[in-house]
């Protein structure tokens, strides 16, 4: 578990005013597949431009492979880009754009052609070579862009939001593509995205940013089950909140009354927000006996249905007025529920978590 | 997957396509007609009628006798002092497009990459400064300052590195480099203004230098300022009247103050007909030559 890049406490300022990275302390392993999510004006960006060297660090230190290069130059450092608008040389054809980074470093002719070829070969542009890129579709060169960067075999592989043009069948393939070409050549990718489902299917670890900070990093997995607050479990996937308070044996008193249990590591007295997944939740006739005893209920009242064909989504109202999202699969094991039905809505103890808040 | 497939539209009706082309051009057409209208008459004509002159026989007073045809005149085009007027003036044209092109480069890159709009547009307002002022007067102005007692050559007697000016080639150089300058600078601005900057980024991340990022990225793209600018420059100077009978002396005549001197005392508008025509040639060979060179890159 080398570390492929190691960043510690960098901050990036620009001017006096705006912070755009916060003091961020991250390890990124080798060979994984590590994005770094959040919205718009987060950061991310600056992030990834700072690795690359097109932007220097305020503060703070960032290695590659154990050697220190916040302050090198972008043509002196083992890393390539695949910019966000492609960047493709206009004045040149696919070959010569792929060929650019390994004719820089003066690799032999002999090789480059090899290389170059192979590159092309690998994105599929066979035959494309002697295309300029305003003859290329919009998938096309984001395949040459990519092309163009793995061609040099760099340690880490930097994407800033490479399919964010595409349009969304295309955007799948490629996400396919792109997973496909990672565990081949085995680079470690840092990849940009404010796409949340993209993060959550093509990555081995995601790094959730907000205002410059970042707020956790973890697995698709542990990032969607166990949010470690309110944002980062707004950000990624749907999600509802119910407001409370931790009692003296760790259970949760919601605002009307009611007591339920779920994870929680807010000390008791402590007010928290509990969020629970519109998936994790069930919804049951007042008088149905067959609950697993594991499960908190709440009674409701249904005030809205919505037909989504694969499921059918529920806004139920629990009985401080809150309002939460269901979502049942579409099979007819499932009873429908209509608008006014007073039903019972239950969620297992681990199905949710309460955070501080 | 399908994903690499090309674009296939599906055909369209050839005909009725075709007819809309055709009405389309048409309207075009019509749009520039005025244009054409005045241009063949203010400029087309003129320059046939200037053509045909410098097939005639000249009469005592110097004007072409219309009906009596020969070619004497193109056959002067090659005595010693044509040629050397007409080298002077192209190495001269092409020295001020070079020195321009040198000098304007940087400056138009440092005015281009100013962050702020104000500031940019700002020096933008200084390189067309000049232009309030008329030509004539601001070139009597280097007249002042190349004579004796001039502070150009003041300074140059003071430091010993050049004495008056005035009335030699450095001195027609100095004022065209001057007057020309910020037709240089002006087009250069505007393509290094527009240029996609993720691009110079891109090549730096692909380990290209500062410098080789410039070369190979940077340079190519502002072609079309270098080419635009270098046209403007290099025309105008091959045809230069005023800078040269101001500045110059009788030993440094250029194309356009022979012609001049063919009308008047020269009594010969036959001969600066065809000079008039030859000059127009070269400079027709020199752009084509330039755009075709500098397409390549673009
Ligand atoms: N060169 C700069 N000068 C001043 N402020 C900047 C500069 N570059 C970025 N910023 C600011 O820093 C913050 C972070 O920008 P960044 O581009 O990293 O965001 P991002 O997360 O990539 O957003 P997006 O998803 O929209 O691309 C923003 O507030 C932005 O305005
Ligand atoms: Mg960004």
């Amino acid at each position: 578990m080398a570390a492929a890049v190691s960043i510690r406490g960098v901050t990036k300022r620009f001017g006096t005013d705006v912070t755009a990275v916060s003091n961020v302390t991250l390890d990124i392993v080798d060979g994984e597949f590590f994005s770094l999510l959040g919205p718009s004006g987060c950061g991310k960006t600056t992030m990834l431009r700072m690795i690359a060297g097109l932007e220097f660090p305020t503060e703070g230190s960032i290695q590659i492979f154990g050697e220190e290069l916040a302050l090198r130059p972008p043509n002196k450092r083992p890393v390539n880009t695949v910019f966000q608008s492609y960047a493709l040389f206009p004045h040149m054809n696919v070959e010569k754009n792929v060929s650019f980074g390994l004719e820089m470093r003066k690799v032999d002719k002999a090789e480059i052609g090899e290389r170059v070829a192979e590159a092309i070969e690998a994105v599929h542009l066979k035959g494309m070579e002697k295309r300029k890129p305003s003859q290329l579709s919009g998938g096309q060169q984001q395949r040459v862009a990519l092309a163009r960067a793995l061609v040099n075999r760099p340690k880490v592989l930097l994407l800033d939001e490479p399919l964010g043009a595409l349009d969304l069948k295309l955007r799948q393939a490629m996400q396919m593509e792109l997973k496909d070409i990672q565990s081949e050549v085995g680079i470690t990718f840092i990849y940009v995205t404010h796409d949340q489902e993209e993060a959550l299917t093509m990555s081995n670890r995601i790094g959730v940013m907000n205002f410059g900070n970042l707020l956790q990093v973890g697995t698709p997995e542990e990032i969607y089950e166990r949010p470690v607050n309110r944002f980062v479990a707004d950000f990624i996937g749907e999600t509802n909140f119910i407001k409370g308070t931790v009692t003296d044996d760790g259970a949760i008193r919601l605002t009307n009354g009611s007591v339920v249990h779920v994870r929680t590591d807010a000390p008791s007295g402590a007010d928290v927000t509990i969020t629970l997944r519109p998936e994790k939740l069930r919804i049951h006739a007042l008088d149905a006996d067959d609950i697993n005893p594991a499960r908190n209920q709440l009674p409701s009242t249904v005030t809205r249905r919505l037909y989504y064909g694969e499921s059918i989504y529920y806004e139920v109202a629990i009985s401080d007025g809150t309002l939460l999202d269901v979502r049942h699969e579409n099979i007819p094991s499932l009873r429908r529920w209509d608008v006014g039905d007073e039903v019972i809505i239950s969620f297992h103890r681990d199905a949710g978590e309460a955070l501080l808040s | 997957m399908t994903l690499l497939d090309d674009r296939t539209s599906e055909e369209a009706n050839p005909e009725l396509e075709k007819k809309a082309e055709r009405a389309e051009s048409w309207r075009g057409f019509f749009v520039a007609l005025p244009t054409y209208v005045f241009l063949v008459l203010f400029f087309v004509l003129p320059l046939i009628i200037i053509a045909v002159i410098s097939f005639a026989e000249r009469s005592r007073t110097g004007k072409p006798i219309l009906g009596e045809w020969t070619l004497e005149w193109w056959i002067k085009l090659g005595d010693p002092l044509v040629r050397s007027v007409t080298f002077r003036s192209i190495w001269l044209a092409f020295l001020n497009t070079a020195f321009s092109l040198l000098l304007g480069y940087p400056f138009a890159y440092w005015i281009a990459t100013r962050k702020k709009a104000m500031t940019r547009n700002f020096l933008l307002v200084l390189v067309l400064i000049p232009f309030w002022s008329n030509f004539l007067v601001r070139t009597y102005a280097w007249r002042t300052l190349l004579d004796s007692n001039g502070m150009i050559t003041k300074i140059g007697e003071a430091t010993g590195l050049w004495g008056k000016m005035l009335f030699t080639e450095p001195a027609v150089f100095l004022g065209l480099l001057y007057g020309y300058l910020p037709f240089m600078v002006l087009p250069l601005y505007a393509a290094i203004e527009h240029l996609d900057w993720n691009l110079v980024e891109a090549a730096r991340d692909l380990y290209a230098g500062a410098w080789k990022a410039f070369r190979k990225v940077t340079l190519p793209l502002s072609m079309p300022g270098i080419i635009a600018g270098s046209i403007l420059v290099f025309i105008p100077s091959l045809g230069a009247y005023v800078t040269p009978d101001l500045l110059g002396g009788s030993k440094t005549t250029l194309l356009g103050n022979y012609i001049v001197t063919q009308f008047k005392s020269g009594r010969n508008w036959p001969f600066g007909a065809a000079l008039s025509v030859t000059i127009l040639v070269i400079m027709m060979i020199a752009t084509v030559i330039y755009f075709k060179k500098g397409g390549k890159t673009l």
